[in-house]
């Protein structure tokens, strides 16, 4: 084989795009008689903000710490930065915020961090960590025992902690649970930050605006299973109409449900427009629905929350088990 | 080259959390309080019975049994120093969820319990050896008494304090904290009593109970090297001293015979065995 033949032949992985910072397949677990996570399978794009979402028991810090090596599962395939996730090293560049926070209480900041640098075998300068810490609002407490630091504090350690080692892939539980409004929108400002700079993000959080304001993508899970993901246009069927109309014939009503799903309150109609709308949508409805002589009366356009949609999901799946 | 960082790291953090959380300080403090009671006792009993009632031999009996009876003081802090503090660094982290955010680190398991334990063992020996050192030269100043093999004597303690610490990481890493500290004290005092029961037979000839202390010490090392150390800490004359073989057998503080090469042998292939355990069952535990 000549040098020529080796570049050709490595041209083509070259080319190939990277593997997906976070890649999942079939991931379960048991814990006794408890399915935790039944058939999880999920993809993160580099560079993507990926939001976890479902109630309480739903699995999500279960696969999380499945992802991570520190739940075992007894089924399924993960891969981090396009490795398998069961090799630790792998997990080089990939910075962890667990639900439970908790850092040595007997450690100051500087040292928990110095810490968590040395374990991951990165070279980390003294000024970088000092950014970080910095960066998560901890600059003047350095020095001080983790032992004496609010939760809130404790929780942005562990943002700095999750960011310290130059992570490609950062995951996320809960990271704004024991914090105030502002520590609220330092996280999304953080979150975005990293976005900005190509690092895949994984977020598992309770709160439906901070998921909706910086995540590409959504998946949502339901006692263990995939209930729905796709980005939040896709989930959230992008907008609706709503509609007073009266006079209706069969074929207005006809060409109203051609349009979307459509639900009748009295006179008014709330219809689902088509994700992938150019804009032509609305005023050819209203030109269609004069021209088979229903009159309107209004016309408002109405949005679908990302916490309906959730809740829509989370009631369908109920409602298919009860059924079942 | 990557699992020696973490081994080292790990280990180097444990030994800072036992100063930080003050375990030092405080055993510190208690080996003081042990060290200067001890050396009043022996300068007391030195000054009131004096050389002139006792013959050399007695005298060296009783400094043996005194130093036996202390070094066990000794023995005994270690054991709960290290069976507590094993359970807290251990299972305690992975219930309060510190080990969440350090073994998602690039770590394995196997290495970050091997630095664990290792900062325990520098623990838990360097007590044992700087605490014996000084109890024997405060023997000497008080009644001029060294006992004749120093070095192997406080080698056996400390091998007796890494066999519970062994028992109390296995324990730590499928139990709770405070249950797993029980739970090694426990054994540990449980085969002192076994090992002074069979003692008690072997001298009324009565095998049945002779072997209790015999399986015992085989089950847990703990007791066989206490009594290995004792008989290198105990003057040569003294068993026979105190009334030939039987009767100094019997004896909870004097050691009638030195530790075989087999024995240690066994005590060290037993440390091994339950490391094995405790890694297998920490790689197997979900956080």
């Amino acid at each position: 084989m000549t040098a020529a033949d080796t570049t050709a032949a490595g041209k083509p992985v070259a080319d190939l795009p990277p593997a997906p910072a976070l890649w999942c397949s079939g991931l379960r677990k048991r814990y006794g008689r408890q399915q935790a996570v039944a058939d999880v399978s999920l993809e993160v794009q580099r560079g993507d903000v990926v939001g976890l979402l479902g109630p309480n028991g739903a699995g999500k810090t279960t696969v999380i710490k499945m992802l991570l090596g520190l739940v075992r599962p007894d089924a399924g395939d993960a891969m981090l930065l396009g490795r398998p996730a069961s090799d630790p090293s792998t997990r080089v560049r990939v910075g962890y915020l667990p639900e439970l926070f908790r850092y040595q209480p007997w450690l100051s900041a500087a040292e928990v961090l110095a810490l968590h640098v040395r374990l991951s075998g990165v070279d980390v300068s003294e000024r970088d960590r000092r950014e970080k810490l910095a960066l998560v609002g901890l600059a003047e407490r350095a020095g001080d025992r983790v032992g004496g630091f609010s939760k809130g504090m404790q929780q942005r350690l562990g943002l700095a902690v999750a960011l310290v080692a130059g992570p490609e892939l950062v995951i996320l539980d809960e990271p704004t649970s024991a914090l105030d409004p502002v520590g609220r929108v330092d996280v999304r400002d953080i979150v975005l930050a990293l976005k900005a700079n190509g690092v895949a993000v994984l977020l598992n959080s309770h709160l439906i605006g901070e998921v909706e304001r910086v995540c590409d993508r959504v998946v949502i899970l339901d006692r263990g299973r995939v209930a729905a993901s796709g980005t939040l246009a896709e989930l959230l069927g992008a907008r609706e109409l709503r509609m007073h109309l009266t006079d209706v014939s069969p074929d207005a009503e006809a060409r109203l449900a051609a349009t979307g799903a459509v639900e009748r309150e009295g006179e008014w109609f709330t219809v689902a427009l088509p994700v992938h709308d150019d804009g032509t949508a609305v005023p050819d409805l209203v030109r269609d629905l004069v021209a088979l002589g229903a009159r309107v009366h209004a016309v408002e356009p109405a949005r679908i929350s990302l916490e309906e949609r959730l809740l829509g999901i989370l009631r369908a799946g109920e409602v298919e088990r009860g059924n079942q | 080259m990557t699992a020696a960082r973490t081994v080292l790291t790990i280990a180097a953090l444990t030994l800072r959390e036992a100063f930080r959380r003050r375990v030092v300080i405080a055993l510190v403090a208690l080996t003081v309080v042990l060290l200067v009671l001890s050396g009043w006792g022996f300068s007391r009993l030195a000054a009131e019975q004096g050389t002139d009632t006792l013959t050399s031999g007695q005298a060296r009996l009783t400094a043996s049994i005194m130093l036996n009876l202390v070094m066990f003081g000794f023995s005994l802090i270690a054991a709960l120093g290290t069976a507590f503090l094993a359970g807290p660094t251990l299972s305690g982290e992975t219930e309060s969820g510190i080990a969440l955010a350090v073994l998602a680190r690039p770590i394995r398991r196997p290495a970050f319990l091997l630095g664990k334990w290792l900062g325990l063992v520098a623990f838990g020996s360097g007590f044992i050896i700087l605490a014996g050192l000084a109890q024997c030269i405060v023997v000497r100043l008080a009644v001029d008494y060294w006992p004749p093999q120093p070095s192997v004597a406080l080698a056996h303690l400390a091998a007796q304090t890494i066999v519970l610490l062994t028992l109390a990481v296995l324990l730590s890493t499928a139990v709770s904290p405070m249950a797993s500290g029980v739970v090694a004290v426990g054994l540990f005092g449980a085969t002192w009593i076994a090992g002074v029961v069979g003692a008690i037979g072997r001298s009324l000839d009565n095998e049945a109970v002779a072997r209790v202390g015999s399986i015992s010490r085989m089950i847990l090392p703990t007791d066989g090297l206490w009594r290995g150390a004792m008989h290198a800490f105990q003057d040569a004359s003294a068993v026979v001293e105190f009334g030939g073989g039987s009767e100094g057998e019997a004896f909870p503080f004097l050691s009638a015979a030195p530790l075989t090469t087999t024995y240690l042998l066994w005590a060290a292939v037993w440390v091994l065995m339950i490391w094995a355990l405790a890694a297998s069952s920490f790689v197997r535990k979900d956080l």
